[in-house]
């Protein structure tokens, strides 16, 4: 059953001054229950945008959105989110910051504590718990933010590039740690990225969006057997949803660079 | 060594060479008022010497009257000085995050700004006498709206991601005020007001200008009528050296309060 269905969404943002930008048009994307979706595109074409309209931080220009067949208006702590900026709040320790949402929501300390113990665990930070950000790593932070997004039990988690500013050992590091944690708690995640390998490895399903205006073009199933690790790579199934994503992306990196040159020669 | 060198741009030198080169500028600066009032040059009625400066510290000291000033001027300077802080903090922390207050606020900053505080001074006395309360008027005008707009700038300059994130976290407008923009703030606010403590002090004259019968401005002014420079300069040191407490202060207290700051 899908649980996230987005129906014909578009979006227009009309910036002082400039022309507007089309960032999303006509975009339908059904996401099932516990599933890992990933989206992939190039840079600027609208994955952000769609995200963050999961997320209730954006409204669409029109089209409609829904949770559990619920309209989605606001953000709300059913929706998790992990940003590709580092967004822990500097003034609080490790343990902290995991307790921001359940402490919101009104739950007494000791039930707080034991949710932040619980997540700083499965994310292998433990002994870390009194420490501030700024002692933390990039990869680290990263951990955090995602034991911060889980601790509210949202219904689905949004990801935006979490591990893109992560240098690539690392980064490989954190989609085995982030896979451990989804099989293990079983969550409906939304993830982006512009990383084709990273997409693979990670998605049950792989949408790869186009650019300018921004739309889903094509949705591939990864059937590649859980629990994934680093060999699954290096498999030939891996390289044969690589071959098929990068072609589909080549084609729109021509097309977009086509476009840049019309408007440059215009 | 090349890592280490004194000419290399933004890179550290060891701490005993760092003192030594401090110590050289202050040590240059007394040589030459030592060349310049014992060795003759100037007189002394336009410039005191060293010992005489000491001699008049001594002296007020002794007699308790120097502190009877530095107290006066710490009185007007923090009482204009914390005022105008309850004020410039939490309107400028709004001002820089809702555009709202600052369409309201900005007309007006961005007017006073260029006005001098001197400027206002015969209107102060107009409509609020000369008495203490005039004087910290204008350290408080003299600041205001300097932190007004400082501050302002910080809070504009949080992260939206931060703010975003509070949200999807189940915070609502009201908490992601008190509990993120708030804190956020705090760094970038306790610099500034280090900053714009300096700037209190330098209004100190100003604001001892007028109908004042104590405080180091009025100290310094009250010499100047006799030309007595080694007054002058007591003042002039005194103030240099309270202000440079307060700096300290600051400092002292930025990392004390705020120990999960990254830059200091
Ligand atoms: N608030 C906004 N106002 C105006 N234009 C915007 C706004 N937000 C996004 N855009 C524009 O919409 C387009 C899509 O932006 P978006 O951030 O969603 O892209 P993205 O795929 O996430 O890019 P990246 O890979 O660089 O993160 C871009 O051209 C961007 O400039
Ligand atoms: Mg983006």
């Amino acid at each position: 059953m899908s649980m996230l269905s987005l129906r014909d969404i578009t979006v227009r943002f009309e910036p002082k001054g400039k022309p507007p930008v089309l960032a999303l048009d006509d975009v339908s994307l059904d996401v099932a229950n516990d599933t890992f979706s990933v989206i992939v595109g190039p840079s600027g074409c609208g994955k952000s945008t769609l995200l963050r309209l999961v997320a209730g931080l954006e409204t669409p220009t029109s089209g409609r959105l829904e949770l559990d067949g619920q309209p989605i208006n606001g953000p709300s702590a059913d929706r998790g989110m992990v940003f590709q900026s580092y967004t822990l709040f500097p003034w609080l320790t490790v343990r902290e910051n995991v307790m921001f949402g359940p402490k919101l929501k009104g739950l007494s300390k000791s039930e707080c504590e034991d949710i932040a113990d619980d997540l700083i665990k499965a994310v292998h930070l433990d002994g870390f718990e009194k420490s501030y950000p700024k002692e933390l790593s990039g990869g680290m932070r990263q951990r955090v933010a995602l034991a911060r997004a889980l601790a509210n039990d949202p219904r689905i988690l949004l990801m935006d590039e979490p591990f893109g500013a992560l240098d690539s050992q690392t980064r490989q590091m954190m989609q085995e740690l982030l896979l451990d944690v989804w099989q293990s708690r079983r969550k409906t995640v939304l993830f982006i990225t512009h990383d084709i390998d990273e997409a693979i490895f990670l998605g049950d399903e792989v949408h790869v969006m186009s650019a300018r205006p921004g739309l889903i073009k094509q949705s591939l199933d990864i059937s590649i057997e859980r629990p994934r690790h680093i060999d699954a790579l290096t498999s030939p199934e891996f390289m044969d949803y690589k071959r098929t994503i990068l072609s589909l992306m080549h084609d729109e990196a021509i097309k977009a660079e086509d476009a840049a040159n019309q408007r440059k020669s215009a | 060594m090349w890592t280490r060198s004194l000419f290399s741009p933004k890179t550290d030198i060891d701490k005993g060479t760092y003192v030594t080169l401090s110590l050289i500028s202050v040590a240059v600066i007394l040589a030459l008022w030592c060349l310049l009032t014992y060795g003759g040059i100037t007189p002394r009625d336009f410039l005191a010497a060293p010992h005489e400066v000491v001699q008049a510290g001594i002296k007020r000291m002794a007699n308790m009257s120097l502190f009877e000033h530095m107290w006066a001027s710490l009185v007007v300077i923090l009482s204009g000085f914390i005022l105008a802080s309850i004020f410039a903090v939490p309107i400028g922390i709004l001002m820089g995050s809702f555009r709202a207050v600052q369409a309201l606020i900005e007309p007006i900053t961005g007017f006073m700004r260029y006005i001098p505080v001197s400027a206002l001074i015969p209107l102060l006395i107009l409509w609020i006498g000369i008495g203490i309360e005039q004087k910290i008027m204008v350290i408080f005008l003299g600041t205001f709206f300097q932190q007004l707009i400082l501050i302002s700038d910080v809070s504009a300059r949080i992260s939206k991601d931060l703010i975003d994130c509070a949200y999807t976290l189940g915070a609502d407008r009201r908490r992601v005020v008190t509990r993120v923009l708030v804190p956020a703030c705090m760094p970038g606010v306790m610099d500034n007001l280090r900053v714009t403590m300096g700037w209190a002090w330098t209004y100190l004259v100003v604001a001892e200008l007028v109908a004042a019968d104590t405080g180091l401005g009025y100290m310094i002014l009250n010499a100047m009528r006799g030309l007595f420079t080694d007054v002058i300069l007591l003042g002039v040191f005194t103030i240099g050296i309270l202000g440079l407490i307060t700096d300290f202060f600051f400092k002292w207290a930025r990392r004390r309060l705020l120990p999960w700051s990254a830059d200091f």
